[in-house]
C-alpha cells in the first residue's frame, strides 16, 4: 500500500540554532540539512541573518549563510536570475526558485527544504537524473521527414509560432513535477506536468511532424492518463505557466486520434 | 545494486497505447449521472411515502424499469473506473493490486446482474 509516513531513517530532527551577532534586523532561515556521509537522519538548522547586510532573495540569504555562518550547507544555483532553474526547491511550503523568491513575501521564519519527493543527495540538493530521463524519453527536438533546401529556413508563421508562447519559457526547474501528488505518487511511470508541457512543446509546433508517433507513445494509462488534474503544477510554476493546460491539450489530441 | 541506466528504467515495458477509452469513459458516465441523478431523486421525493410497496409499484412501470436499470449500470461503472484509479494510484504491492482490481470487477458484475433479476422480479 502507499505509504503515508516517512521511513525510520527520514524522520527530521531539530538541527541547530546559530545567532547573528550585534544584528538589529533579523530574519531567520530553517533549513533542511543531511549528509549522507554521517548516517544521521536529516535535520533542520535554523540560522539568523543580518538583513541589514543581505541581498533581498531567500537565494541572496542561503549564499550569505554559505559565505559567512556555514560553509557545509549545499545547494544548486547559477544564474541568480529565475532562467537556469538551479536553485528550485521548497520554501515556506510551496516550491519555487530561491533566486526569484523575495523575503519579503515570506514568513519571519523561512522554511527550506528540497523540491519534494525525490531522492536527496545532499542538503536542497536532489537527485533529478530520472527526471531528466522522463524528458530525453519524449524527445525534445524537432523531428521531421521532409528535408528542405540546404540554403532555406524552416519557415512558421506568426500564428504558429505564437502556439509556442507558455510553452517554450520552461525551463525545467522542476517545481511543477515534484508538486504534483499523483507524480509523488507514480513518478516511475507518470512523466509528470514538467515533461508532458515539454512534449507538448513539439506537439504544438508547426514544424514537426512527428506528432501521431508523439502521441502513440504518450498515449498509456500512466504516461498522461496519471493527470487528475489537481492543478498544483500551474499553481507553483515560478515561470508562471500552465502545465495543467498543457496536459489538456495532449488529452484533447489524443481524442482528436480516436475520431472524436 | 542494480546496472541500469535511467533511460531504460523510464522506458520499462513501453507504452500501453490506450488509457484515453478509460478516461472518456469515466467523463461520459459523470454526465450521464447528471440527468439520471436528477430523476431519481426527483422520483423519491415526489413519493407521497417511499415504503417497500410505493416502491416496488414505481419500478413495475416499464420507462422506470427502464431508466433504474440505466442508473444502476452507469453508477456501477462510473464507480468501477474510479475505483480502479485508486487502486492504480495507492496500491503498489502487485499481487494486492492485481486481486483488488480483479475483485472491483467481479463486483461490477454482480451488481448489475443483481439490479436486472430484482426489476425482472418486480415486473413479474
Amino acid at each position: 500500500m502507499a505509504e503515508f509516513s516517512l521511513p525510520k531513517n527520514s524522520k527530521i530532527t531539530k538541527g541547530k540554532y546559530i545567532k547573528a551577532q550585534g544584528a538589529t534586523n533579523v530574519r531567520k532561515l530553517k533549513v533542511y540539512r543531511w549528509d549522507p556521509d554521517t548516517g544521521d537522519n536529516p535535520r533542520t538548522d535554523t540560522y539568523e541573518i543580518d538583513m541589514d547586510s543581505c541581498g533581498p532573495m531567500v537565494l541572496d540569504a542561503l549564499i550569505k549563510v554559505k559565505n559567512e555562518i556555514d560553509t557545509t550547507l549545499t545547494f544548486r544555483r547559477s544564474c541568480r536570475e529565475g532562467i537556469c532553474g538551479s536553485c528550485a526547491m521548497n520554501i515556506d511550503g510551496t516550491n519555487t526558485l530561491a533566486c526569484t523568491k523575495s523575503m519579503r513575501d515570506c514568513k519571519d521564519t523561512v522554511s527550506i527544504y528540497p523540491l519534494p519527493h525525490m531522492d536527496v543527495i545532499k542538503d536542497l540538493v536532489p537527485d533529478m537524473s530520472h527526471f531528466y530521463a522522463q524528458y530525453a524519453s519524449v524527445q525534445p527536438w524537432i523531428q521531421t521527414d521532409s528535408v528542405p533546401l540546404p540554403d532555406t529556413e524552416r519557415l512558421q508563421s506568426i500564428e504558429d509560432r505564437e502556439k509556442l508562447d507558455g510553452l517554450y519559457e520552461c525551463i525545467l526547474c522542476a517545481c511543477c513535477q515534484t508538486s504534483c501528488p499523483s507524480y509523488w505518487w507514480n513518478g516511475d511511470r507518470y512523466l509528470g506536468p514538467a515533461v508532458l508541457l515539454q512534449s507538448y512543446r513539439f506537439l504544438a509546433d508547426s514544424r514537426d511532424e512527428y506528432t501521431g508517433e508523439r502521441l502513440e507513445d504518450l498515449e498509456d494509462p500512466f504516461k498522461v492518463f496519471r493527470c487528475h488534474t489537481i492543478m498544483n503544477c500551474t499553481n507553483t510554476c515560478p515561470k508562471g505557466l500552465n502545465p495543467g493546460k498543457a496536459i489538456g491539450e495532449i488529452k484533447k489530441l489524443i481524442a482528436e486520434r480516436h475520431a472524436l | 545494486m542494480q546496472y541500469r541506466s535511467e533511460i531504460k528504467r523510464v522506458k520499462g515495458l513501453g507504452t500501453a497505447k490506450h488509457g484515453f477509452s478509460h478516461w472518456w469513459m469515466q467523463r461520459l458516465t459523470a454526465v450521464l449521472m447528471i440527468p439520471l441523478g436528477l430523476w431519481f431523486f426527483y422520483s423519491l421525493m415526489t413519493m407521497e411515502t417511499v415504503s417497500a410497496d410505493a416502491v416496488i409499484v414505481w419500478l413495475q412501470h416499464p420507462v422506470q424499469a427502464l431508466l433504474m436499470a440505466l442508473w444502476t449500470i452507469t453508477v456501477v461503472y462510473h464507480a468501477t473506473l474510479g475505483l480502479q484509479v485508486i487502486i492504480e494510484d495507492y496500491v503498489h504491492g502487485k499481487a494486492m493490486a492485481l486481486t483488488l482490481l480483479t475483485l472491483i470487477k467481479f463486483a461490477m458484475f454482480a451488481m448489475i446482474v443483481a439490479t436486472f433479476f430484482s426489476l425482472f422480479k418486480l415486473a413479474s
